[in-house]
């Protein structure tokens, strides 16, 4: 099937989302997307899939003109979708997720999940997803509930796949896997739309590749681009993708970790007896896919953790059972995850927002009063410094983009001398540009001498700052590894397998190769 | 292929690590309680009992099948249920220190032998030491009747993913229904459409505003709950009570018996000697269970109320989808009120529906959203319910004050978690919005 867009334009009120897009998709190819966070390229599917209404422009499917009121329509024309979020109901069985909207039944409007649960095996079996129908999927490692969304898209006969990020959420080898099963798709002459903004998987897997920016096709490239070019047509200039830094050097141990454990409330270990040191001047990068206990184990530095026991001491001093209060008072600065949630409060001003640390202290509290114009100097300052793009100091934190809420954060935590700095996804959701300079104030802080502790599930962050790397599996440690262990040997520690085993193993491989 | 289990529910990341070591965060919550229980028993119910004996009769003399009566002695029941639950609690105390959770089958077992406990002291203390448990049962499932059509309205309502707090006002408006229409109309089956008619309104206001306007749910409820409140309580003094013989005199339904299988002993009146709407409540339960898990419709209700963008996302019309269901909630609750008008009294009352809609919701609530569940918790309250009428009249030395309050004690132990957490769809209480 042939897929075209042309024209498509995607207005909210004045912002224009996607700009006179135009599309084609052949048969059999994978075409990839490719464009920063907020370039438009998931309104340009959602669009496409008919979640919204194009306000200009058209959509052809084998040369004819199609409009889709709804997703209904768009899976009946043969087009699937696999969203960045799953759309799959936590609760439901596999077989349940795969036949909503599209049931098979036994007359009287009963249900008949027999015909379904045989379609899933048939597929499974074809491109060896190994999907039990009767699962529930809540239960599934987050790599299988993906081979459940596109089960559902092939089980509604899908020509053209949709993939929304859809390696944003899995381990390299998950990843290396949903590859092969997009080469796989392909050869059947199913085509695939592949979303996303990591260069090494769209050049490895693309036959096409169409470059948007703030809206607009800017440049369609060839996979055989370097990821410098690539990089630069995404972001409209050129950036350095490697980030030149001194070796570190280490001073003295002031942060200790030994044998943490955290519970969950249904009482599974989610941080399993952890032990690691970071020194002064250090960065320790803790890799691991997400929701292997790299939460839990932030948390529990800071304090918002319950039944944590073992010790964590920040120079001599144990911060187990002490309030988040005092901890934050203890010297330690914390970029949580979920920046919008827990980072920032949005419907406050950005220039109160960079005083929540340190509203009650001098000079921004004057007893019981607040200081308006010292927390306003303090705004204009790092607003200046962090490069902040906002309407001006006093608009709501909420109104910023992704990356500019990042900066914000950043900027609270890293203006005030610090024993301790840890970010969780420091970069999530940025772009490439502000990348690069939130990448620099953290070796600053690195080079200023404080221990720092990454968390990132982005293993090439982690390889870009990390002096040494501690990889989390189910809440253990696998190992800690130096700054420059290859790529290789971290996906297959974030699989499971300990450092020594995943050194011999990756050292076998390449052996046998030479 | 790892095999990481990472529970991904809609708000909360996974957190859910398997593994070797999930021994339970152990919880006293639960050998507390029953070690608690369990001594209050031995000093009252087993060094507290009455000396005399307790009749507990099964049939009425004029049955076909007669069951003779069950006489035990108080001291000796009080006794050996008191130690049992003393074992109980000691087990549960045993497991919780190897971090192993109060198993269910031992806490539904402890509140069995409470109940025995209770029952034998309280009745032995009567002045008639003699109480018919046919009656007891029967008059427990005949007053549950208006509270299972109650939360079976808001397992439709919270499956789809809307709050129904409206349920009292559904029950009232049933009720009011019933009664008018019934009186003008001379038929007590004219009554129960227009019930059901009435319940539809309310649902249809709760629709418009909570899913065409957005508004706050439990807002849009409770306002729907005075307001009903009001305009029935107006119209009585103002209408229904000049003229009570027009518009307030309701024929009442009548009692179908099925021959033969009425005779069965105790079970034979509850299931087989029951007026219309006892029956619809039978059918509605069964129905509604099926429909829920095994149908089209049901599959459907549930995505809507669980993730209502995925349902969206494969062509699934989300907000029809609620409205329909909180329209057939508002059928199934206005025949409920009906059983006030046409079954229970002859007659509409201010207010008579007497808060049972949030007692309704607190059985959807206790009964996790399943209308089984829903069903035997419904039940629990009837029979707390009856218990204390049935006690109030042998008389006891317990106060009558105490014992009304026992249904809505037993409501409050129930819902705060007696029986474990429960979950309520994910999306219920969340407009959806799409986009």
């Amino acid at each position: 099937m042939k897929l075209e867009l042309i024209g498509i334009t995607k207005r909210f009120g004045t912002f224009v989302a996607n700009d006179h897009i135009d599309l084609v998709v052949e048969p059999g190819q994978v075409h990839s997307l490719l464009g920063e966070n907020g370039a438009g390229k998931s309104t340009l599917m959602n669009v496409l899939y008919g979640l919204y209404d194009p306000t200009e422009g058209e959509i052809r499917v084998d040369d004819e003109r199609v409009s889709f009121k709804g997703p209904g329509e768009a899976m009946a024309a043969g087009i699937g979708m696999v969203h960045q979020h799953f759309m799959l109901v936590p609760v439901f069985t596999v077989a349940e997720n795969v036949a909503l909207g599209n049931e098979t039944t036994r007359g009287a409007g009963l249900l008949n999940l027999s015909r379904t649960r045989e379609r899933i095996r048939e597929i499974s079996d074809q491109y060896g997803f190994a999907v039990d129908p009767d699962a529930v999927v809540e239960d599934l490692p987050v790599g299988v509930q993906q081979r459940v969304e596109i089960i559902k898209a092939l089980v509604r006969d899908a020509e053209v796949l949709i993939l929304d990020e859809p390696t944003a959420v899995l381990t390299p080898k998950e990843t290396d896997e949903l590859l092969g099963i997009m080469g796989q798709l392909t050869k059947d002459g199913k085509s695939i739309v592949f979303i996303s903004h990591k260069l090494r998987e769209v050049k490895a897997v693309s036959h096409v590749i169409t470059v948007i920016r703030r809206g607009k096709v800017v440049a369609t490239a060839d996979p055989s681009a370097s990821t410098t070019e690539l990089a630069s047509l995404m972001v409209g200039r050129s950036v350095s993708l490697s980030l030149d830094k001194a070796p570190a050097v280490p001073g003295e141990v002031s942060f200790r970790v030994r044998d943490l454990v955290v519970q969950a409330a249904n009482g599974q270990r989610v941080v399993d007896g952890l032990s690691f040191d970071v020194a002064d001047g250090e960065i320790l990068a803790v890799a691991g896919v997400q929701g292997n206990g790299q939460t839990e184990l932030t948390e529990a530095i800071l304090g918002l953790q319950d039944h944590v026991s073992g010790s964590i001491t920040l120079g001599g001093t144990e911060l187990v059972g002490r309030s988040v209060k005092e901890i934050i008072s203890a010297g330690v600065g914390f970029v949580p995850e979920d920046r919008s949630v827990e980072g920032l409060v949005g419907t406050f001003s950005v220039a109160e927002n960079l005083v929540l640390n340190r509203y009650d202290a001098a000079p921004f509290a004057r007893g019981l009063s607040m200081s308006p114009a010292a927390v306003a100097q303090n705004a204009d300052e790092k607003i200046a410094e962090f490069d902040v793009r906002t309407q001006s100091a006093s608009s709501p934190a909420g109104t910023l983009s992704g990356g500019n809420q990042q900066k914000v954060v950043m900027a609270r935590e890293l203006s005030r001398p610090l024993k301790l700095f840890i970010a969780s996804q420091p970069t999530r959701g940025v772009d490439v540009g502000s990348i690069e300079f939130l990448h620099r104030r953290i070796i600053a802080e690195r080079d200023g001498g404080t221990p720092v502790v990454i968390v990132s599930t982005e293993l090439d962050e982690v390889l870009e700052l990390a002096d040494r790397i501690a990889v989390l599996y189910r809440g253990r440690l696998m190992g800690i590894m130096p700054g420059t262990v290859s790529r290789d040997v971290l996906g297959l520690m974030m699989a499971g397998m300990s450092a020594d085993e995943a050194l011999a193993q990756v050292h076998d491989v390449q052996g046998g190769n030479l | 292929m790892s095999t990481a289990t990472t529970a991904t529910t809609a708000g909360t990341p996974g957190t859910g690590i398997g593994g070797t070591g999930t021994a339970s965060v152990r919880s006293w919550k639960n050998p507390i309680i029953l070690s608690v229980v369990a001594l209050v028993s031995l000093v009252v119910f087993a060094l507290g009992a009455p000396g005399n004996s307790v009749t507990f009769r099964l049939s009425q003399s004029s049955d076909a099948i007669v069951l003779p009566s069950i006489v035990v002695s108080a001291p000796i029941v009080g006794w050996s249920c008191a130690l049992a639950m003393l074992a109980l609690a000691a087990i549960a105390v045993l497991l919780t220190r190897a971090a192993v959770r109060t198993p269910t089958w031992l806490i539904a077992v402890f509140a069995l032998l409470f109940l025995v406990a209770f029952l034998t002291w309280v009745v032995g203390s009567a002045r008639t030491p003699n109480v018919a448990l046919y009656g007891l049962l029967a008059g427990s499932v005949t007053l549950a009747v208006p509270l299972i059509f109650g939360s079976l309205s808001g397992v439709l309502c919270e499956r789809s993913g809307v709050v129904n707090i409206a349920i009292e006002g559904q029950l009232l408006f049933g009720a009011f229904a019933a009664a008018v229409a019934g009186s003008l109309s001379g038929s007590a089956f004219i009554g129960l459409l227009a019930a059901a008619v009435a319940g539809v309104l309310v649902s249809l206001v709760l629709a418009i505003f909570s899913i065409r306007y957005l508004v706050n749910q439990v807002i849009v409820g409770v306002v729907l709950n005075v307001l009903v409140s009001g305009l029935t309580g107006f119209l009585f003094s103002a209408v229904l009570s000049e003229d009570s013989q027009r518009w307030n005199s309701p024929p009442r339904l009548p009692v179908i018996r099925i021959p033969i299988l009425a005779d069965i002993p105790v079970i034979g009146p509850i299931l087989f000697e029951q007026t219309i709407v006892g029956y619809l409540m039978y059918i509605a339960v069964a129905v509604v269970y099926v429909a829920l898990y095994h149908s089209r419709w049901g599959l459907r209700t549930r995505a809507v109320g669980e993730h209502p963008k995925a349902a969206d996302t494969l062509g699934v019309n989300v907000n029809r989808m609620r409205f329909m269901n909180v329209l057939l909630a508002g059928v199934v609750a206005g025949i409920g009120g009906a059983f006030f008008t046409l079954v229970a009294v002859s007659g509409f009352g201010r207010d008579m529906t007497a808060g049972q809609g949030y007692i309704a919701l607190a059985a959807l609530i206790f009964g996790r959203w399943n209308p089984i569940g829903a069903f035997f918790a419904a039940l629990l309250f009837g029979f707390a319910t009856n218990l204390s009428n049935v006690l109030s009249l042998l008389g006891t030395p317990v106060p009558d004050q105490f014992l009304r309050m026992l249904p809505y004690v037993v409501t409050v132990f129930a819902v705060a978690g007696l029986v474990g957490r429960s979950r309520a769809p994910g999306a219920s209480g969340i407009p959806y919005i799409k986009g």
